[in-house]
């Protein structure tokens, strides 16, 4: 299971064995992948620890009673590099610091993992380096010492500019503050910092969310992400809503925000380049986007995600891992065989095909036939859904286009994507099912 | 605390004592009258024995044969129970409760389905008599058994709970017995809250008051089955009330009804668990086990006599006929095989329930199966459920309709005038038919009078017509109501408890068909008509249906990327309509890393079950809305 070079003394092999469930699908391995995968990949780092839990977030986050830094600094380089070799990338396209709250790590553990990073593998100098940030732990001082370790990029989790709204999300900053903190970021990142506004909260109006928008476009830099509040199960929002106390927006209500706020940014020159995107100047997030387009990533730190070919294993098909969850678990298996990775599962070619499918459509450029090609040789997109009748009643009621750039949805079909997602799913499988069945 | 009520009350008609000329003709001198002496019963009766009983020193005379019948929950079973343990046919412990009523849901619910048989032994004034104890349904769905166990009697003692008096289905039993000519000792049961006093009594006027059958024992033998059961390891067990002669292993026997020839494997008595004897004799009650392999074989009613001694068959034999039909489907497909072997199972012991293999585009394979009533639907699906472990689709009940046809082409088609309508997509149009008939019955409620306005304007909702409406006593009213079938099989009953605080009670029996102004309904999506929702109903009550259906289908039809129209149509006449509005918005916000594992899980469940959704023109109806549509509804 361990690759040679991975041998360890006996008591450690049986550690990374145990750190390690592969979920293999042997079956798979007789087919040949359609093309060899790019030599890079963008790296995710997960800073698992907030200050203050919010109301409405389900991810894998931890209130530290007593935080050992350098630890966790030393796990994450560790990791990173254990990652980075295994999957044999020669490039790091971009690096991406999210939690949690990254902000809270000092910059010069931003610095020590970027500098790990770029001695396993090539990280360039105009690399986007992006780095979450909280208004709170976010003072000018320590932005500035975030640039200096490397981060070029930041995106500023302001979520609302009302105040009673902020303390319902649970923050722990007021609406000034997240407005200071955007000032100082809009001098020290110009046209590099970006924006995370909330919308469809209890108690919300079209109205007020427009007006928050407004008010907000008229301070942002070049890149907003706007956010329909999902309610995860596990979180006190989710909890109040189901008792009854909090009355969420009515559906309706809730696609016009979506709308108004579209509308709102394409009058102002932005691009909506994806659902929850949107950018002027040029001003995309390059790492964001190689999720969308089905590149290569790999995660590192406590439930990090990632997706990569683990090459120096001899393998030759991408593989979705997950870190372990728990920070001082994740540590000890780092610190044990180097990294921490808790669950492998192997992608068929149909599944990462799924993936390209479901990520790309998100994207206001769609799956370019170049695109696709990369990951389906011999199956064009007019091959898997030129000949389908439920993907032209998409086409004619005027919320998909396929044509010669490739397959895309409408301005409307955009907002109604994972409806459209469920035929083209199936769709998929059923071409894919039609060309490989034996005899055809 | 039980009172024999001695006189007759204002309504008990004088009864007229069918046997007593009889009972004159039937002291045969082949059989000695029996002193209680020499006979000597040393063990309990209740006790597995592997020794067979001699029956032959109960002389007719000395046998009594009776049922005890009362309205649900008047204190029948209990009854039995004591009667049980103060003859020593079962110990007597705290728990004897409802020992005939061997099913959960007669437990549950407090009714007898599966009538049950014991035979007692009593010693009265020196005598050692033999009482045969012959347990009733306690529904009027079951009214056919509940007849074919009263003629195997003499007698009947007729409970009535002293607090509620006198019930619809007082009524109902008392004149089947009634016109059974049968004696009837009225018990008065509840009076106090000690349970016991003067059982005995009553057990001393059944003596008394009931005769015995008239029977000859040097008759060919002449065996009414009045019930069976099934037994997996020796198959069909008939009950049996012997009307001549006698049996044995190994006697030759055939059915009148199927004209089958058996031979008889053992025979014997219940106590009321199976007890073997050598023989049973005329006037006895027993069992007859004689290699039948269905219960099909053994039918409620049929005649069983030796082979080359044809007798005249008893009268009253008629096959089941199911008067409420429902589908039944296994909830998941992959269940059908399951549900079917359970269903099988249950029909083994009750070959009143018809069974006819029907598929639905939406719910699958399955059944439309035939019951005797709704409360006989109810607990066989109650039964499925408890027994077999069973979860099931089942879908509203319908009544048969008739449809009287006009056109000469579909008349030959049909090779007949009249026909029956089961299914709504077999309902013949209006152009080709002279008349629609419905089934009715005749309905008795009795009910305290504060709630006869309510009780009244809830009939007149339901296109009942009355036909009596008397006092019985100072306070409480008779009400008779022809009412069509179809309107009381749904939820009539829920609704006179509820609106009578519980205190008005219903009973009702067949009274044929009658003429109705019938109409299709379809259900529409888009203008697309959807199969299995057509339904059939009476004009003046298809707008109220088809909205209550467009109501329904609009809360379980998930949103769509269009408009969806859902009518209720009669012919092109639409007569109802809900809309589901089209999504706006459907995309999730964030798809990062860590989300898209989730996210693809999440879609691809959503995809598979878009696959299983029904497509009715281009709208997707998930299995949901059908079963939310067509299932019953146990509220409102």
């Amino acid at each position: 299971m361990a690759a040679p070079g991975w041998r360890r003394p006996r008591a450690r092999l049986a550690a990374a064995l145990r750190c390690v469930r592969a979920a293999r699908n042997w079956k798979h391995r007789a087919q040949r992948p359609p093309r060899a995968e790019p030599v890079q990949a963008a790296l995710y780092v997960h800073w698992p620890y907030c200050q203050k839990r919010c109301s409405y977030c389900n991810f894998n986050k931890y209130i530290p009673r007593g935080l050992d830094e350098e630890s966790m600094r030393s796990c994450l380089t560790r990791e990173a590099q254990t990652l980075i070799r295994l999957s044999r990338v020669q490039r790091i396209s971009s690096v991406f610091f999210g939690g949690g709250t990254p902000s809270l790590a000092s910059p010069f553990t931003i610095a020590t993992v970027l500098e790990t990073v770029s001695r396993c593998a090539h990280l360039a100098a105009d690399a986007e380096i992006t780095l979450e940030a909280n208004p709170t732990s976010a003072g000018a001082s320590r932005l500035a010492g975030f640039r200096a370790s490397g981060v070029n990029r930041l995106s500023i989790g302001i979520q609302s500019l009302d105040n009673a709204e902020l303390r319902l999300l649970g923050r722990n900053h007021t609406a000034a503050e997240a407005l200071g903190t955007l000032e100082e970021a809009k001098k020290l990142f110009p046209g590099r910092t970006s924006v995370d506004l909330i919308f469809g909260l209890p108690g919300q109006s079209v109205s007020s969310w427009a007006g928050g928008l407004e008010e907000l476009l008229q301070l942002c830099d070049d890149h907003v992400s706007l956010y329909q509040l999902t309610l995860e199960r596990g979180t006190s929002l989710f909890k109040q809503v189901q008792q009854g106390s909090l009355p969420m927006p009515k559906q309706e209500v809730v696609a016009e925000m979506y709308e108004s706020a579209r509308e709102m940014l394409r009058d102002v020159g932005f691009r909506q380049y994806e659902v929850s995107n949107f950018a002027r100047n040029g001003a995309l997030s390059t790492h964001n986007l190689s999720y969308w387009q089905g590149s290569q990533y790999i995660g590192i730190g406590p439930g990090a995600h990632g997706r990569f070919v683990p090459r120096a294993h001899g393998e030759s098909l991408r593989e979705a891992r997950i870190q372990t969850l728990e920070p001082d678990s994740w540590m000890k298996e780092v610190l044990a065989c180097g990294h921490g990775t808790r669950k492998r599962t192997v992608l068929s070619q149909l599944e990462v095909l799924e993936e390209v499918l479901v990520l790309g459509l998100r994207t206001d450029i769609g799956i370019t036939h170049q695109h696709w090609e990369q990951f389906a040789t011999s199956l064009s997109l007019w091959d898997m859904f030129g000949s389908s009748e439920e993907v032209k009643e998409l086409e004619d009621q005027g919320l998909l286009l396929l044509d010669n750039r490739g397959l895309r949805c409408s301005w409307k079909g955009l907002a109604l994507l994972d409806s459209l997602l469920l035929t083209l799913l199936n769709q998929l499988q059923q071409s894919w099912a039609d060309r490989t069945a034996p005899g055809t | 605390m039980l009172s024999l009520v001695t006189r007759a009350a204002g309504v008990w008609v004088r009864l007229r004592r069918a046997c007593s000329t009889a009972a004159l003709l039937c002291s045969q001198p082949c059989m000695e009258k029996c002193p209680a002496d020499h006979v000597v019963f040393s063990r309990p009766y209740s006790s597995q024995k592997k020794e067979k009983l001699d029956m032959s020193i109960f002389p007719v005379e000395n046998i009594r044969n009776f049922s005890i019948i009362a309205h649900v929950d008047h204190g029948k079973s209990t009854l039995a129970d004591r009667l049980l343990e103060i003859t020593g046919t079962i110990a007597k412990t705290d728990q004897n409760k409802q020992v005939l009523d061997k099913l959960q849901v007669e437990r549950e619910r407090g009714i007898t389905v599966k009538a049950q048989t014991a035979s007692l032994f009593y010693s009265y004034e020196g005598m050692n008599y033999l009482l045969n104890l012959i347990d009733t349904p306690g529904h009027v769905d079951f009214s056919y058994e509940v007849s074919r166990s009263l003629s195997a009697c003499q007698g009947v003692i007729l409970v009535v709970d002293a607090n509620e008096g006198i019930q619809a289905q007082t009524m109902a039993n008392f004149y089947l017995a009634f016109e059974a000519q049968l004696a009837i000792i009225p018990v008065i049961n509840k009076i106090s809250a000690k349970l016991g006093t003067n059982v005995e009594k009553v057990l001393q006027e059944v003596i008394e008051k009931v005769p015995p059958p008239s029977v000859n024992i040097r008759d060919p033998l002449k065996a009414l089955v009045f019930d069976s059961t099934f037994d997996h390891y020796r198959g069909v067990i008939a009950n049996i009330a012997l009307f001549g002669g006698e049996v044995q292993k190994g006697h030759k026997i055939v059915s009148a009804h199927t004209r089958k020839t058996y031979e008889v494997n053992e025979v014997g008595i219940l106590t009321p668990n199976e007890q073997p004897t050598h023989k049973l004799y005329a006037g006895q009650v027993g069992y007859l086990i004689a290699g039948m392999k269905e219960v099909t074989e053994a039918q409620i009613g049929d005649t069983l006599y030796l082979h080359k001694q044809p007798v005249e068959p008893l009268p009253g034999f008629k096959s089941a006929k199911p008067m409420v039909f429902a589908g039944m489907y296994p909830v998941d497909q992959s269940e059908y095989n399951n549900l079917k072997s359970a269903i099988e199972k249950l029909t083994l012991n009750d070959s009143s329930v018809t069974i006819h293999r029907d598929s639905s585009l939406a719910l699958g394979a399955g059944w439309r199966l035939g019951f005797l009533g709704l409360l006989h639907l109810e607990v066989f699906n109650q039964r499925l459920e408890q027994e077999y472990n069973a979860s099931v689709i089942l879908t509203a009940p319908t009544v048969p309709y008739k449809a009287v046809l006009s056109s000469a082409k579909l008349i030959k088609e049909h090779g007949k005038e009249e026909i029956t309508v089961i299914n709504p997509a077999e309902f013949p149009d209006k152009s080709s038919v002279s008349e629609y008939l419905e089934p009715t019955v005749l309905g008795t409620i009795i009910t305290p009078d504060e709630y006869i306005g309510k009780i009244i304007t809830l009939c007149q909702t339901r296109r009942a017509v009355q036909k009596d409406m008397m006092y019985i006593d100072e306070h409480r009213v008779m009400l008779k109501y022809i009412f069509p079938l179809n309107e009381i099989v749904v939820d009539f009953y829920d609704a006179l408890k509820s609106l009578s605080s519980g205190y008005a009670s219903f009973d009702y029996e067949d009274a044929g068909y009658q003429a109705a102004d019938l109409v299709k309904m379809d259900i529409l999506l888009n203008g697309n008509s959807v199969e299995e929702l057509g339904t059939v109903v009476h004009k003046d009550k298809a707008y109220a249906v088809g909205k209550a259906m467009c109501e329904r289908l609009k809360d379980a039809i998930p949103r769509q990327l269009f408009e969806i129209a859902i009518q209720a149509a009669l012919g092109s006449k639409v007569i109802a309509r809900e809309t589901v509005k089209a999504y706006r918005k459907n995309v999730l916000a964030k798809c990062y890393g860590g989300d898209i594992t989730r996210k693809m899980k999440l879609l691809k469940r959503q995809a598979e079950g878009k696959k299983k959704m029904r497509k009715i023109g281009n709208v997707e109806v998930p299995k949901d809305a059908f079963i939310s549509v067509l299932k019953r509804q146990s509220e409102k």
